[in-house]
């Protein structure tokens, strides 16, 4: 089973891109679960959002305490809150931002991969929100595909698709293009 | 055919699929989404049934109610303060024998107010004559819907049912959902076709007074009532089981066998706790789970039968009766004989407060120390 | 005990002991600002403002209190646009707030 934890704050979209990555797990006939921890729910907050993917029957019902990915949207919550406690060894961060992957050192865990992308500007480049509060959970999942290998980029393409209703098609060509610009 | 939804919508699909002819709702977090996806669908002209609008639960249920009693399948959704709000109708429904599906979506009474699970909302209701089912995922609530009219509606019961989920752990929980097809649902679940009804060419005066000398024979009948429920319950989830490939019982009992710790536990917990025994038997720690899916009619059967075997057992509750203990601890000590395996009560999860494996590790862990206790409360701050 | 601050301001509380009976804030309200996840505040324009109250009457915060003009108090204005809306003489502007 792998385990994923999205961070974001509210209006970014976390908890409908964990959905959506659950979305494209099922398409390639996994079992998946996704959910959010509501907390105050107000536009800025921090949220945390769940994805399990499985080939057996997922019957745990908890939050994630060792994901084996983190998915964090918002580059500033990787100093607020203690994002990586709980990494597995060799485990995967992917975040949205303009720096590069030297910016964020992690301490303590081994082996651990770590993967940016600006997706706040690919999510622009596309008309996806607002240039104070630009769009990111559908761009994000392009770079979760290519650094995770977890689902295919056409998977996420297809889930986008079919449960984005407003401007499906630039959300799904939003995460292709994160999904390009990531190299290894 | 299989899909991804919510608990929350998965138990919106079944009332469709269950063919409800009239739902009336109040909306609620986190039950919400359960009521705007109904509305929706009889706005579009999608599901035939009337959609009551109402300014509150209590006429929510009031509506369902009348139209039940006028001979139509009714479905409604609420949670906690929505709950406690239809109390009064709630004793009604059970005691005018009437066959409503509620679906609950389990969240903490305030204050504090919190949005987040807790099953004392559904406990509270305990003696109204409902029967009460808690789920442990989102097929089992889909199920579950569609099992409460087969049995609610059966000859000899006419009972209405309580259908619990955990506030986000399943109503806002995605998971895979088998819906079946229509066909072989309808198969399953005939028309209902009440034997007496709300009926102008045959008028009769339903629910008045009732005297002494009747009123106390009516409870009687309410208990036979789930008394038959109980073997409705048996037969049905079998049936069920051949029909569409998952069987059901009052309880479900996870490798328990040979155990020598059970944790007796309801809910989403149920299923945490599964992967706690699963990672203890790794250990060489013979862990099982009894999953209680009826609080009412209460399994005593199942519960003396599988603890009957074991040297130690716990209850989780995510529920308390102030005063005394964890409300299925009680339950289950009032049936296991005295000499019964020592059985040790924990609150777990209030409020929404996570149950993580490594919670339920401790408590299988703690029962194998043999100092048994009513009421142990879980990561409590100290 | 006194209870520790967080860096954000909320309380954070190790103990039950520290926790009162009731389910009553730790601090007062007075101190307590809540209008940080506004994302427009109401502006009352003067000239057009009749003073008829209906504002103060609807804010179920309520953070409008009467006066001539009446005054938005906006450490607790969460911007619900409830007075924008209901004000029959078009005399509270919607503004954004800068981010």
């Amino acid at each position: 089973m792998i385990e994923i934890r999205f961070h974001g704050r509210g209006g970014q979209g976390a908890v409908k891109g964990s959905d959506l990555l659950a979305m494209a797990a099922f398409r390639e006939g996994k079992q998946v679960q996704a959910f959010p921890f509501f907390g105050v729910e107000r536009r800025g907050a921090p949220v945390t959002a769940y994805t399990r993917i499985s080939d057996d029957v997922i019957r745990i019902h908890c939050f994630i305490y060792e994901p084996d990915v983190l998915v964090v949207l918002d580059p500033g919550l990787m100093s607020a809150v203690p994002l990586t406690d709980g990494l597995k060894p060799g485990g995967t961060i992917v975040i949205n931002t303009t720096l590069d992957k030297s910016a964020f050192p992690v301490t303590g865990i081994p082996d651990v991969k770590i993967a940016t992308v600006d997706c706040s500007s690919i999510a622009l480049r596309y008309g996806l929100g607002t240039p104070e509060a630009p769009i990111v959970n559908t761009t994000i999942l392009g770079a979760v595909a290519r650094a995770t290998g977890v689902v295919s980029i056409d998977s996420v393409a297809d889930a986008i698709r079919e449960r984005i209703p407003n401007k499906p098609d630039l959300n799904a060509q939003a995460a292709r293009d994160a999904y390009d610009r990531l190299h290894g | 055919m299989k899909k991804v939804l919510t608990g929350n919508f998965a138990a919106a699909y079944a009332a469709v699929a269950a063919r409800v002819q009239v739902i009336s709702a109040y909306p609620i977090t986190p039950q919400t989404t359960i009521v705007e996806i109904l509305s929706e669908l009889v706005a579009r002209g999608e599901l035939a049934a009337d959609f009551i609008k109402v300014e509150s639960e209590h006429s929510a249920l009031a509506a369902c109610i009348g139209a039940q009693a006028a001979g139509a399948r009714t479905f409604t959704a609420t949670s906690a303060q929505g709950l406690a709000l239809m109390h009064e109708l709630i004793h009604w429904t059970g005691r005018a024998r009437l066959p409503i599906v509620l679906a609950n979506v389990n969240r903490a009474m305030a204050p504090g107010w919190s949005i987040w699970a807790d099953a004392t909302d559904a406990v509270s209701e305990r003696d109204t004559g409902w029967m009460q089912i808690y789920c442990e995922d989102n097929q089992e609530v889909f199920d579950s819907i569609l099992m409460a009219y087969r049995i609610g509606e059966r000859e000899g019961v006419l009972l209405p049912t309580l259908v619990n989920l955990d506030a986000f752990f399943l109503s806002h929980t995605s998971q895979v959902v088998d819906l079946y097809d229509a066909e072989r649902i309808d198969a399953f679940l005939p028309p209902y076709r009440p034997a007496v009804k709300l009926d102008v060419a045959d008028p009769r005066s339903f629910g008045a007074l009732t005297s002494p000398d009747y009123y106390y024979e009516f409870s009687f009948k309410i208990q036979k009532a789930h008394e038959a429920a109980a073997q409705a319950i048996t037969e049905t989830g079998k049936e069920f089981g051949t029909l569409f490939g998952r069987s059901y019982g009052l309880t479900e009992a996870y490798r328990c066998e040979d155990a020598e710790v059970v944790l007796v536990t309801y809910g989403t917990i149920a299923g945490t706790a599964k992967v706690a025994a699963d990672r203890l038997r790794n250990r060489g720690v013979r862990a099982g789970v009894l999953k209680i899916r009826y609080f009412r009619p209460f399994p005593a059967e199942d519960v003396v039968r599988i603890l009957g075997r074991v040297k130690a057992a716990g209850v989780v509750d995510r529920a308390v009766s102030y005063g005394q203990a964890g409300p299925f601890y009680t339950e289950t000590r009032s049936v296991l004989p005295g000499a019964g395996p020592a059985l040790t009560g924990f609150i777990a999860g209030l409020g929404g407060r996570d149950v993580s494996v490594a919670d339920l590790e401790s408590m299988f862990l703690q029962l194998r120390e043999g100092k048994p206790s009513p009421l142990v409360w879980i990561g409590v701050k100290p | 005990m006194k209870p520790k601050i967080r860096k954000d301001g909320t309380v954070a509380v190790e103990k039950t002991g520290d926790l009162p009976d009731m389910p009553v804030s730790m601090g007062s309200m007075k101190s307590n600002k809540t209008a940080s996840w506004r994302s427009i505040r109401p502006v009352i324009v003067e000239a057009r403002c009749k003073r008829c109250m209906i504002c103060w009457k609807v804010c179920p915060e309520p953070a409008i209190r009467p006066g001539d003009p009446p005054v938005v108090d906006l450490d607790y204005c969460k911007g619900c646009g409830i007075c924008i809306a209901e004000c029959p003489f078009d005399a509270i502007d919607s503004e954004k707030e800068g981010k």
